[in-house]
């Protein structure tokens, strides 16, 4: 991320769309994901222990999913964004082997608190992962 | 009242507040850094002190989608810090799990930011029970849905603790429909990958997959009268005569009506999906997916042609573009 690259909120209109992001899903990233998010669930990195639930292979934590959405969004915000609200919704896994594709758009612009909305979703081969809308505070230069 | 005893007591604890759940440890760089290792974060105000103190808050903070990740207890589950509550602030899924509802999946996580918070903050959080929903049934099992609202402080010298922020947290407490049966050897299944249907073939429109297959768009025509009529039938519907075969396309044709499917998003298919309703240069219509539109230029009457787009390398399919796109 380089420093000088932040969006301003002049330089944003609704219905923009963000650049799409792909994001390989690996068991290194489900399973290091969880555990920096402190969360030891065994279906996050066991993979006897995620099968024995009856899935295919272990699965991305909510907490993880969380994270890959603040990226997503600040990746091509930069670093002078304020996150707000962040809410998300999950639907089909992220099993590693799969691609996730983010993409976003904004849908609301507030101008007297120079906030913007931004819905999202990341999608793999099975559907949607996760849909979700984050509000941002964006500088004015 | 439901019908069921133990799921009006269960409701009855709706609205149930719990105490405080303390962070193991303070707000720290090495779980910021590890954290942002793994999912890729390079925003130095999490990471490069010398830039964070240009910003408004003079040092680093953590990165928001941080916030519950604090105070989870780790590697056992329910051993939280000391001077936290007796409490577990997760009874609900206690009580469901006594009657057969043992899978737990997280569906919605909410979160608020009241301010980002910094290293040394010491944070904890307070629970409520926000909702328990009526019984539904899902993809995964039937279950209920429960809600719990978790408000963040930051703990404070003076006693004057800061609200930091809150997340709504739901999750789908269920039975799977069926048991799943634990793997045996180390064949695992495969992750399922979702393809497009493929078509019905039958004697009456075998002609017209074949046509797909050598790239032509066949159209019925019937031999006795020689009207054309799409999609294929068993006999002709002007003359009823069995006499039946087909022309080839010049696959131009212009949009007779169109709609653009936006929900519910079923894979594998791209959303926003327009599919039209093409009228052929020949005289009938078929539906089919559209391409090389963009947002809002779709119009009745739009000029459009031919293409054979093939899927997974087993499967084409008629589609039609937009002229010049």
């Amino acid at each position: 991320m380089t420093l000088n690259k932040s969006v301003t909120f002049g330089g944003v209109a609704l219905g923009d769309e963000l650049p799409k992001c792909h994001v390989p899903i690996t068991t290194t990233l489900i399973t290091a994901g969880a555990i920096a998010t402190r969360d030891y669930f065994p279906g996050h990195h066991d993979k006897d222990a995620a099968q024995a639930l009856g899935s295919p292979h272990v699965f991305m934590n909510i907490l993880t999913t969380s994270a890959l959405v603040q990226r997503y969004v600040e990746d091509w915000a930069g670093p002078a964004c304020r996150f707000v609200d962040m809410q998300i919704k999950l639907g089909v896994p992220n099993y590693p082997g799969d691609e996730m594709v983010f993409s976003g758009e904004i849908t609301a612009v507030d101008e007297d608190k120079q906030q913007i909305e931004v819905t999202l979703k990341g999608k793999n081969s099975m559907g949607n992962h996760v849909n979700g809308s984050v509000l941002l505070r964006l500088p004015l230069q | 009242m439901s019908d069921k005893p133990w799921l009006d007591k269960i409701k009855a604890i709706v609205g149930q507040q719990y105490g405080k759940v303390y962070a193991w440890d303070h707000v720290n760089q090495p779980m910021i850094r590890q954290w942002c290792e793994v999912m890729g974060i390079t925003n130095p105000l999490y990471l490069d002190e010398a830039y964070a103190k240009t910003t408004e808050f003079g040092q680093i903070v953590a990165p928001p989608a941080m916030l519950q990740a604090w105070c989870l207890e780790g590697l056992h589950m329910n051993n939280y810090p000391p001077g936290s509550t007796d409490e577990n602030p997760y009874e609900v899924l206690k009580r469901f799990e006594a009657h057969g509802f043992e899978s737990v999946v997280a569906v919605n996580s909410d979160l608020s930011f009241a301010r980002y918070v910094h290293l040394g903050e010491k944070l904890y959080y307070t629970t409520i029970l926000n909702d328990v929903g009526d019984e539904k049934v899902t993809a995964l099992g039937t279950g209920y849905f429960v809600t719990l609202v978790m408000r963040f402080y930051s703990e404070q010298a003076n006693g004057a603790d800061e609200y930091v922020g809150q997340l709504t947290f739901r999750v789908f407490k269920f039975a799977p429909h069926q048991k799943p049966t634990p793997q045996t050897d180390d064949a695992a299944p495969a992750v399922p990958k979702i393809l497009r249907s493929k078509p019905g073939i039958s004697q009456d429109n075998a002609f017209f997959w074949e046509g797909v297959k050598a790239r032509e768009l066949r159209i019925q025509q019937c031999q006795s009268c020689e009207a054309l009529q799409h999609p294929p039938g068993p006999v002709c519907q002007h003359c009823q005569s069995d006499e039946l075969s087909y022309i080839v396309s010049s696959g131009k044709g212009s949009l007779y009506s169109f709609v653009v499917m936006h929900y519910p998003e079923v894979p594998p298919f791209e959303y926003p999906n327009p599919i039209g309703l093409v009228e052929l240069a020949e005289g009938v219509r078929m539906v089919t997916g559209l391409e090389g539109f963009a947002k809002g230029e779709l119009a009745i009457g739009s000029e459009v042609e031919l293409v054979f787009n093939e899927f997974e390398g087993e499967l084409t399919l008629p589609m039609f573009r937009k002229v010049g796109a």
